[in-house]
């Protein structure tokens, strides 16, 4: 599996020439109905039911842009936007950290690298559900770990970020970048095994230190697998939900709610498809804005080698 | 991935539970306390001996995750053989789209009209002459629950009003003990700042503002005492209260960590299961209010429509078997709630009970819950703005009042 992601990751596509085929057309037709049926057709229908007051089963009295009127006069939206923007960030920031890290140290050939890695790896294996039960347990102040410590008589020791608005999205955050850094890890591992030895023996000869070949020259080397990673956490980050749902059903208040449990709640508990549409509108907007864009940069035009 | 789902929604309704099999009827609930469970396996347990039919028991916790739940399996064409809602307007879209089955033939027979008390309890079920839905139980809101033993011991009265409850309750922290067990979740929220509400309040007050939906009202200087009293309560929860299920806060009143919890009567099966006697052990305070005025509202279960002929029969089957007297004496006995008709045997209704009965056959003593009156989106919307003042104490209490305001005045 690492070889394969290497290789992806490292070669970039040489534009074809040949004359596109009656087979490959029919070979690759399937896979576009289905990416024009439920992609481009439903979302366009959703977005569509946004402009529409309909409640629990959709309708089509057109009311403008009155839900986005509402949509942002909402607190409890604006934030879940601020929550996602402050949680994306950090999420995504120490995961590709901790997993490079984590790639680093296997790197040294270790001794049971299968078996560190397999260990790596496996909260991700988790479901999102179970990871957020767990740390639920552990972060709750009369049995999980703060109790276990102040027992074994440090006092003060506070560790229960979940009770506290003001840090509970900083518990969902541990939670969140224990479950995904391993597979950071093994996307690493893969560049950095796909790195040519002759560099390291290189830098080695010029009296390079460790440290200073992997930040300065096997880092920049490593861009495609960086924004792999990238790509892989951010659409983790938009859409997460079960782990908010499992670990602190959005409390302490508003304190850890996120965009997608506001579409959610909103198309089936509340009954009101309008809004929620509305709402899933917006979280497709900064996709299509933003990385849509910088994904055709990155991998659909061509390479100007 | 919201377009594909409702994509399936709209066509999914004409082919309704192609999945469901024959005569094995799947029924969501969110009863899964001790209590609660003993309660529906009296249900599941009668109506497994009624023959063939087998009740398939998909329990969920927490209401509003069970509610979701069912919505999106009937929108998606997977409904299931019946489902709990409260006695409300939650499910009046699925009637209206006519998903649900039409239960008047069978309820015409047994005349439910004339043997449903109090007649509110069916109102939600009612929709252009049809019957919709069976109500199971009555269950009441405005209770506090406290521990006796705790209050002789730091030597205070137990509070029958707020203002009681806010003069004792610093007493009651300085003794050591937890004076609120409360469970920070959405509608725990919402349901304390109900209770306050009703308490600090009145029926006519509470009238125009979820009834009559006037935004005066909801601006009023007696709105902000609401808001004022509900706010004063925070400092008397502890810290583990965020995200706390109910039964666990009661069963901190149960073993004398707290010295009471606002919760509806259903708290009673938890300390009836824990084997307490009721005025000796636990006490059960109305209100608290000085005229105590408890909300009626209840559970009741929609089966949605198959094109099964077996499960359209069980079905009917259980619909019937949910208003047998025996069943509802049975029932309501284990769940701490009260039955839907007058005429059932309650040999074992405690102190508690008694209490609630008697203010039942005073009609001026009952209200009608919030949600009957509003859309479960306007109700959705309050509990946010509660949930939001609950737990950020900076929030003003002017802020959270014109935020109330403006909710009440979009409210359909």
């Amino acid at each position: 599996m690492e070889e394969t992601m290497a290789n992806t990751a490292k070669v970039s596509t040489p534009r074809r020439t040949k004359r596109i085929q009656i087979s490959s057309l029919l070979a690759s037709a399937p896979m576009a109905i289905v990416a024009i049926g439920v992609f481009v057709v439903c979302v366009g229908y959703s977005v569509m039911l946004s402009f529409t007051k309909s409640r629990l089963f959709p309708n089509f009295n057109w009311v403008g842009l009155d839900q986005y009127e509402r949509l942002w006069g909402t607190s409890r939206w604006v934030v879940s936007v601020e929550n996602l923007f402050l949680y994306g960030i950090l999420f995504i920031a120490f995961c590709l950290v901790s997993g490079f890290f984590m790639a680093v140290f296997l790197d040294q050939k270790v001794r049971f690298e299968s078996g560190f890695r397999t260990l790596f790896l496996y909260p991700y294996a988790m479901s999102l559900v179970v990871t957020g039960l767990v740390w639920q347990w552990m972060m709750e102040p009369s049995l999980g770990v703060q109790n276990v410590i102040q027992r074994m008589g440090w006092e003060s020791f506070e560790f229960a970020p979940l009770v506290d608005p003001q840090y509970a999205l900083y518990g969902v955050l541990i939670a969140a970048v224990w479950q995904s850094s391993g597979l950071v890890m093994a996307l690493m591992l893969a560049g950095l095994r796909g790195i040519d030895g002759e560099i390291w023996k290189a830098a080695r000869v010029d009296g390079i230190p460790a440290w200073r070949t992997y930040l300065f020259i096997v880092l920049p080397m490593m861009r495609p697998v960086m924004i792999t990673s990238v790509v892989l956490l951010a659409v983790g980050v938009v859409r997460v939900y079960d782990l908010i749902v499992a670990q602190t059903g959005g409390g302490p208040g508003m304190s850890t709610e996120m965009p997608a449990k506001f579409v959610i709640d909103h198309i089936t508990a509340r009954g009101n498809v309008g809004l929620g549409m509305a709402a899933a509108t917006m979280m497709l907007l900064p996709v299509l804005l933003v990385i849509g864009p910088w994904i055709y940069r990155e991998y659909v035009r061509p390479a100007k080698h | 991935m919201m377009g594909k789902k409702l994509f399936a929604a709209t066509i999914g309704a004409g082919f309704m539970s192609a999945s469901v099999q024959a005569a094995n009827i799947e029924v969501i609930h969110w009863w899964t306390s001790g209590g609660e469970q003993k309660a529906v396996t009296v249900l599941a347990e009668e109506f497994n001996k009624l023959g063939n039919d087998k009740w398939m028991d998909t329990a969920v916790a927490l209401g509003e995750n069970a509610r979701a739940l069912t919505m999106q399996r009937i929108l998606g064409g997977d409904a299931p053989g019946a489902a709990q809602f409260n006695t409300s307007r939650q499910f009046e879209e699925l009637i209206e789209e006519g998903l649900l089955l039409d239960l008047t033939p069978v309820a015409e027979k047994e005349g439910w009209t004339n043997f449903i008390r109090p007649s509110s309890i069916l109102n939600p079920c009612m929709k252009d002459g049809g019957i919709y839905c069976v109500p199971v139980n009555i269950h009441s809101n405005q209770w506090l629950w406290t521990n006796k033993k705790v209050f002789a011991d730091v030597g205070v009265k137990e509070p029958h009003t707020w203002e009681e409850f806010l003069t004792v309750a610093p007493k009651i922290r300085d003794a050591g003990y937890i004076p609120l067990a409360f469970g920070g979740q959405g509608w725990q929220e919402r349901h304390v700042f109900d209770v306050v509400m009703i308490g600090v309040t009145d029926e006519k007050f509470w009238n125009s503002v979820w009834k009559d939906k006037d935004p005066k009202a909801a601006s009023s200087d007696k709105m902000r005492k609401v808001f004022e009293t509900f706010g004063a309560l925070r400092q008397f929860t502890d810290e583990g209260a965020p995200g706390r299920n109910w039964n666990d806060a009661t069963n901190m009143v149960i073993t004398g960590k707290a010295a009471a919890q606002v919760m509806g009567d259903w708290a009673r099966g938890e300390f009836a299961a824990a084997g307490k006697v009721a005025e000796v052990d636990y006490g059960c305070i109305p209100g608290p209010a000085k005229r105590p005025s408890l909300t009626l509202g209840g559970d009741a279960f929609i089966f949605p429509k198959s094109s099964n002929k077996n499960l359209e029969a069980a079905q009917l089957k259980l619909a019937s078997m949910m208003l047998n007297p025996t069943i509802q004496a049975k029932f309501n006995n284990t769940k701490g709630s009260l039955p839907v008709r007058a005429d059932v045997d309650l040999k074992v209704a405690d102190a508690c009970m008694k209490k609630g009965l008697a203010l039942l056959d005073d009609p001026k003593a009952t209200i009608t819950p919030a949600n009957n009156y509003i859309t479960e989106d306007t109700n959705g919307q309050v509990q946010d703005l509660v949930s939001t003042f609950w737990n950020e104490p900076s929030m003003s209490v002017d802020n959270a009042l014109s935020i109330f305001k403006g909710i009440i005045e979009d409210a359909e």
